[in-house]
């Protein structure tokens, strides 16, 4: 009787929460990518984290800031790990603005591997400016910053599509089938064979939009692949750890006449 | 409390212990006599002072390398997250470690309402257990506001507007909150400040409680006063310091899994974009261990009305002690009683829930209906249920048995299994 009427409950519970996904069906969902980096042991795939990178300072970056990451970033361990020439070749590639000098003035210099990621623009009102009034977002922990994250980011990017009958776009606002409200100012970007792979990989637009993707996932969790390696030492120190006092527990607890 | 006298053995721990008395306090806590058939649900006392210090010790950290202003203090937590030697992990600690420090009260105070630990003897450390409560959330909701994302800075938002309802002082008390016209810098600064300052107020309330309970004593899955010490007692250490100990590392594997391989699953995407005050989330929530009560909030058409019944919701949790009328401590004894234990369970769940829906159409529907089931088991319910309950037989003792005559050692457990 009793049990009856917690399951009755327990029932009309999980009723009331399997009613969400009719609720919110407008909005689709984005594609699931079997990413490298997913799962309890998941580590980024090198040669795609390399390529993001090209993807990124060869197409996004002309927009979007990555003020958070240092061009030292990309050669330390679970990222794209460039040699230490590469990390200081693509660091002197660019301009930095430093100073005051002991005169008072600003100077420009080449970029050091302990530079921040040189920004497009010098401030959000100026990117805004610059992009029809939709600021193009950081990208350094936009993964983490939009729900569905790697999965969401890459679905926009191979998401646009011709307007459907009756839905009429502004200049400079684009039909997306992912983005929230299908409305987006960045015009699509990706073309086949856009950049030249170094490696030699062929650059499809789906083949770009998941390197990019890779690569923003890493800038967005750096310490990826050392938090899943320590992770799963922990856990197995941790359960090695419960079964010997589980195993003394039982020990003590047998000197009385109650189980524990 | 252990009534023997304890004497140090040496001539330097004697002449301490005199002059202050440590070492009894010691002996006291070791010997401290415990019912001997408490289940698992009671080692989360243990737990939640895990909780605490895990959260003391990583904020403290933290402490060292964030940065308190409005324009530095999204860059400082990215700081922390990348350059700080272990700093994501030190981070990912402390935010899930505020979950799990709510999941772990939340069964604490459950297991105290089913077994009735907030009856008499034991009214005093229900009640400092609830300003613990009470401060931990305050706690929370201002830690989330130090990463200062668009959740953060939104959620203080709302949450500090609640005061503008108070009649004719409401907007001045809310003004003077934030020590702005809108929540900016000095209101960080000063939710810093309170953030660092609550933890430590916890910790002293939390020696209250330990003192309060160390005076009655535990209560017990079969809720009877017990001799202490006597057969049905064991001394605290080894045999509940092991089983704490092996309940804490099952928790800690629990927790282990959110750090290392979901870390942002409990918290809402949203606070990774930095704060914008011309930018307002589709959708404010806060977080999960708050969603119940911002469920009873937005329940009510008025905004004062919502607030009051808010804190209703936590301050009617006072009176408890003297709300239930109930003889019989434990609702193993209560076969009424019991299922209405599960109604507020599930009612409590369904609260949370639609507290992170939006506010409209069934939700609102839902989250009144659960509003009004909250308030009527506390004022309802466990008044009237309590007096016209006819309770199962009570042991006489953990050890021995209902009224039969028959010893049967492990009974109160095996009553337990049936519920």
């Amino acid at each position: 009787m009793i049990k009856s009427n917690i399951k009755l409950l327990v029932l009309s519970f999980l009723l009331i929460i399997s009613l969400r996904p009719l609720q919110s069906a407008e909005m689709v969902d984005p594609i699931k990518v079997d990413w490298s980096f997913k799962g309890l042991t998941g580590t980024f795939d090198r040669a795609s984290l390399q390529r993001g990178f090209q993807v990124y300072k060869e197409v996004c970056a002309s927009c979007h800031s990555m003020q958070y990451l240092s061009y030292r970033n990309l050669g330390e361990p679970g990222g794209p790990e460039f040699s230490e020439q590469e990390v200081k070749a693509i660091a002197a590639s660019f301009e930095i603005e430093d100073g005051p000098d002991s005169q008072g003035e600003m100077f420009t210099r080449p970029g050091k591997p302990s530079d921040k990621f040189k920004s497009p623009y010098p401030n959000v009102q100026a990117a805004t400016a610059a992009n029809g009034g939709a600021y193009p977002p950081d990208m350094s922990v936009l993964v983490k910053a939009r729900k569905g994250g790697a999965n969401y980011i890459y679905s926009v990017l191979v998401g646009y599509e011709d307007p459907p009958p009756g839905v009429t776009l502004d200049d400079g606002v684009y039909y997306n089938k992912y983005m929230a409200g299908n409305k987006i100012k960045m015009p699509n970007n990706l073309m086949d064979g856009l950049v030249e792979y170094a490696d030699g990989t062929e650059s499809t637009v789906d083949q770009m939009a998941k390197d990019v993707t890779t690569f923003l996932a890493w800038a967005a969790e750096p310490e990826l692949e050392e938090r899943h390696k320590t992770g799963v030492k922990v856990i197995i120190y941790l359960v090695l750890l419960t079964i010997l006092v589980y195993l003394s527990m039982k020990k003590i607890w047998s000197r009385i006449d109650t189980e524990v | 409390m252990s009534e023997q006298e304890y004497t140090p053995k040496s001539k330097a721990g004697k002449w301490f212990n005199d002059r202050l008395p440590l070492l009894t306090l010691g002996a006291h806590l070791t010997d401290y006599p415990t019912p001997k058939n408490l289940n698992y649900w009671w080692t989360f006392g243990g737990i939640l002072t895990f909780c605490l210090i895990t959260q003391i010790v990583t904020g403290i950290v933290l402490a060292m390398h964030y940065v308190a202003h409005a324009d530095l203090a999204f860059a400082s937590v990215e700081h922390i997250m990348r350059d700080v030697n272990y700093g994501w992990l030190i981070r990912y600690i402390h935010s899930n470690g505020a979950s799990m420090f709510f999941l772990a009260v939340y069964i604490h105070i459950f297991r105290s309402l089913f077994y009735g630990s907030y009856k008499s003897p034991r009214e005093v450390i229900w009640i400092i257990g609830l300003m613990i409560y009470l401060l931990m959330m305050a706690a929370a909701f201002m830690g989330y506001v130090l990463p200062w994302g668009q959740m953060s800075f939104w959620g203080a938002t709302v949450i500090t507007n609640l005061f503008s309802a108070i009649p004719l002082v409401g907007d001045s008390i809310t003004t003077w909150l934030w020590g702005a016209y809108s929540v900016d810098n000095p209101t960080l600064n000063r939710f810093f400040s309170l953030h660092y300052l609550i933890p430590f107020l916890i910790l002293g309330l939390v020696v209250l409680h330990i003192w309060a309970l160390h005076v009655p004593g535990n209560n017990n899955p079969v809720g009877i006063d017990i001799k202490k010490p006597s057969k049905d007692t064991v001394p605290f250490h080894p045999y509940i310091t092991i089983k704490d100990a092996f309940a804490l590392l099952v928790f800690m594997i629990i927790f282990a899994g959110f750090v290392f391989f979901t870390p942002n699953v409990l918290g809402h995407s949203d606070n990774y974009i930095p704060a914008n005050p011309l930018v307002t989330p589709a959708h404010i929530v806060p977080e999960w261990y708050l969603l119940p009560f911002y469920a009873i909030l937005r329940s009510v058409p008025d905004k004062l009305g919502g607030v009051i019944l808010m804190f209703s919701a936590i301050f009617i949790l006072f009176v408890l002690p003297w709300l239930d009328t109930s003889k019989v401590r434990s609702a193993v004894f209560r076969p009424i009683y019991r299922q209405f234990f599960w109604i507020l369970v599930i009612d409590v769940l369904m609260l949370g829930y639609v507290g992170a829906m939006p506010a409209e159409g069934i939700y609102l529907v839902l989250a009144r209906v659960g509003t009004i089931y909250y308030f009527l088991h506390f004022i309802v319910v466990m008044p009237v249920v309590g007096y016209l309950e006819k309770t199962d037989p009570i042991p006489m003792s953990i050890s021995e048995p209902v009224l039969t005559g028959r010893a049967e050692p492990s009974l109160a457990r095996k009553v337990n299994d049936k519920v």
